[in-house]
């Protein structure tokens, strides 16, 4: 199987889609032109034409709104946020109109539209340019959300964001954009990802680190070390966020009898509060030990690198977070 | 404005007695309409926040009357008029008000978000402003699909200090998409007087983005409608989008809960003006004048429409109310096969 970057793979992710359906369009700052801020849309503009690679002027909520509209009369936006904490600007698009105009039209009108762009820290992006944009998304019933952390996941979960009939937000990482994966080649035919599909990244029997997006691979690096230490954790990747996998939560609660949710975002009224809600309300009499949340600390992101890293969610706090909910420290 | 009601306008001998005829019969529908909806509203059969568009009415009329089927037509949440000047009936408008299924939007809307695929109504929205970048995105959609259709957004004054307003000005600028923002100026943004919050006049809003801005008495419906035809079709052309200040006067207060004078406005302004502008009267006048409408003709007219508006209230309170399965009906187009979408833990 071809190796690409999660960059090449929304890339390659884009142009089936915008060939395979003439209705689909990508808008936003420097998508054409430029190439895109993180050279996502390399090349879309020389192959599909100025009418379907749009450069926007930097007004988020205009044209978040106006692929709203777009998609209320048939087409199929692609909006691109530089990065999702621009989208904060395009929220009330977002919120008020995107997920609620099916609803409040009583299905005549379908929003069949994505958001897309990274969510979440970098590197020394400082506090208006490091947070994790989920909560404010998912929160809201009507919108679908995504968060890719390999560059297959990439591909499959952006293609059938595009092919949904609702709008469906796409949260990339920034520090994803390099990393290299397997990805199937296109030759072999179209490569999809359902929405609601979890994905166990790594089978193990003593804890599960539930997890999505980007933290994935600090799972992973957190099993490892775990691995090293006889302790055999198993990796879920949530993947999609709204509709959410909880048979594969549960599935794996029910073997471990132990988890930890690990997000980059604020832990307050954060995905994991609700991970863990959902898990002592369903799997309570599985449970060995009270479920824990690894996330960002509870502040603003600070630039200074030692400070950044504090703030961070790593793979020490969650190999801690596991020996707790083993009873280990 | 001056007083015209003495005088005979030019403009109507282009048109016919048929077409003069419409125009009056059709505001009349829309004030009875509105009449009606404030009645129930009194007495419990409408909810929440009801916006009537009585005093604004030749300005609906005027910018959709003259348009295409397939045109489209987006408003804020001050919209009932303009959904039925969009071929909506009554009834089913109506039975939005009362929160019934056989609502235009299924009971799901209500006053503030009456929506029609079929007729191409794209909405009632009730944030100030965002409708704007609607629109603007319905206006990309037709020149994607190199279409023809023009798309008229409405707004009240206040939606001119948003920037969701000055965003899609510019979109649709830079892109020459055929929409029509059409400002419906009362004067008041709610209970706040345009020229406290701004420092400039209503048609400068629209400057800076290249965009043509054009200003019309929208108390006067030969005006109206004769500058949108013109309007509608230069943008039909191509000319790209334009911006109109079209001056009216809310009769009625912001909204139920708002006295229609007091404390903002006064009671001589409201009367002044009530009795001086009122684009159904000026119309009646001037027919009448002309010998273009006969008093029994006009009491025929009245009471046809009465009796199409009481019989859109009984469609209304005899409808259903949404059966308990709608609840979750319509959150989704698609139900994904994998995973779940409602995270409440409730039976469904």
């Amino acid at each position: 199987m071809p190796q690409i970057t999660y960059r090449e793979a929304l890339n390659q992710a884009l142009a089936e889609e915008m060939e395979r359906d003439e209705t689909v369009f990508l808008m936003g700052e420097e998508v054409a032109e430029y190439d895109g801020a993180y050279k996502v849309s390399k090349g879309l503009l020389e192959r599909f034409g100025s009418d379907r690679v749009v450069d926007s002027p930097i007004s988020e909520l205009g044209f978040a709104g106006l692929g709203v509209g777009a998609a209320m009369t048939g087409l199929r936006p692609v909006i691109e946020f530089m990065t999702f904490n621009f989208s904060i600007l395009a929220l009330d698009q977002v919120i008020n109109s995107a997920a609620k105009l099916h609803y409040m039209s009583a299905g005549q009108f379908s929003v069949p539209m994505v958001f897309r762009g990274p969510t979440g820290a970098a590197l020394q992006l400082s506090a208006q340019h490091s947070q994790a944009c989920e909560t404010w998304y998912v929160h809201s019933p009507g919108i679908k959300l995504v968060t890719p952390g390999t560059p297959a996941d990439a591909k499959g979960l952006l293609k059938a964001a595009i092919r949904d009939d609702d709008p469906v937000a796409v949260m990339e990482g920034e520090l994803l954009y390099n990393v290299k994966g397997e990805v199937p080649d296109p030759e072999e035919g179209d490569f999809i990802i359902p929405l609601g599909v979890a994905d166990v990244k790594r089978e193990g029997d003593h804890v599960s680190i539930i997890t999505h997006g980007k933290m994935v691979h600090v799972a992973l690096q957190a099993a490892g070390q775990l691995a090293k230490e006889g302790v055999d954790a198993e990796v879920v990747d949530l993947r999609s966020l709204r509709p959410l996998d909880v048979e594969a939560i549960l599935r794996s609660v029910h073997k471990t009898n132990r988890a930890v949710y690990l997000e980059e975002g604020w832990p307050y009224v954060g995905i994991g509060a609700q991970i863990v809600a959902l898990i002592q309300e369903e799997a309570f009499d599985y449970l060995d030990a009270p479920v824990l949340r690894v996330t960002q600390a509870d502040i603003p992101m600070p630039y200074a690198k030692n400070l950044e890293k504090l703030a961070k969610p790593d793979a020490k706090r969650v190999v801690a977070a596991c020996k707790r909910v083993l009873y280990q420290d | 404005m001056p007083d015209t009601t003495t005088q005979q306008d030019p403009r109507l001998e282009t048109f016919s007695r048929e077409q003069l005829h419409e125009f009056l019969r059709k505001m009349l529908l829309f004030r009875r309409f509105e009449e009606k909806a404030e009645e129930a509203y009194a007495i419990g059969k409408i909810g929440g926040f009801c916006h009537l568009h009585i005093g604004q009415e030749a300005v609906a009329l005027g910018f959709i009357g003259p348009l295409r089927e397939d045109d489209y037509a987006i408003s804020a949440y001050r919209e009932h008029t303009q959904a039925l000047a969009k071929g909506l009936e009554p009834g089913p408008v109506m039975a939005e008000l009362f929160g019934r299924r056989s609502g235009v939007s299924g009971g799901k809307g209500g006053s503030m978000h009456l929506f029609d695929v079929e007729r191409r109504f794209m909405g009632g929205h009730g944030i100030v402003g965002a409708q704007t970048a609607l629109a603007a995105g319905i206006g990309w959609a037709i020149r994607y699909r190199g279409g023809d259709q023009v798309c008229v957004c409405f707004m009240g004054d206040a939606a001119v200090n948003q920037g969701a307003f000055h965003e899609s000005l510019n979109m649709a600028a830079i892109w020459k998409l055929p929409v029509i923002f059409v400002v419906e100026n009362n004067d008041y943004g709610m209970g706040t007087k345009f020229s406290r919050v701004s420092a400039v006049p209503v048609l400068e809003k629209g400057d800076g983005y290249g965009i043509p801005t054009h200003s019309v008495d929208g108390q006067d419906i030969l005006e109206t409608w004769r500058f949108t035809e013109e309007l509608v079709a230069r943008v039909r052309e191509g000319e790209g989008p334009q911006y109109v200040d079209a001056r009216t006067y809310r009769f009625k207060g912001h909204s139920m809960s708002d006295p229609v004078s007091g404390t903002y406005r006064s009671k001589e302004e409201v009367t002044e003006k009530t009795h001086k502008q009122d684009p159904i009267t000026l119309l009646r006048d001037r027919l009448l004048e002309a010998d273009l409408l006969t008093k029994e003709e006009l009491e025929a007219m009245d009471s046809d429409v009465r009796k199409e508006v009481d019989e859109a209230a009984d469609f209304a309170d005899e409808a259903p109310f949404p059966p308990e399965e709608d609840l979750y009906a319509h959150v989704y187009a698609e139900t994904n096969p994998n995973g779940r979408l409602f995270l409440d833990g409730r039976d469904r």
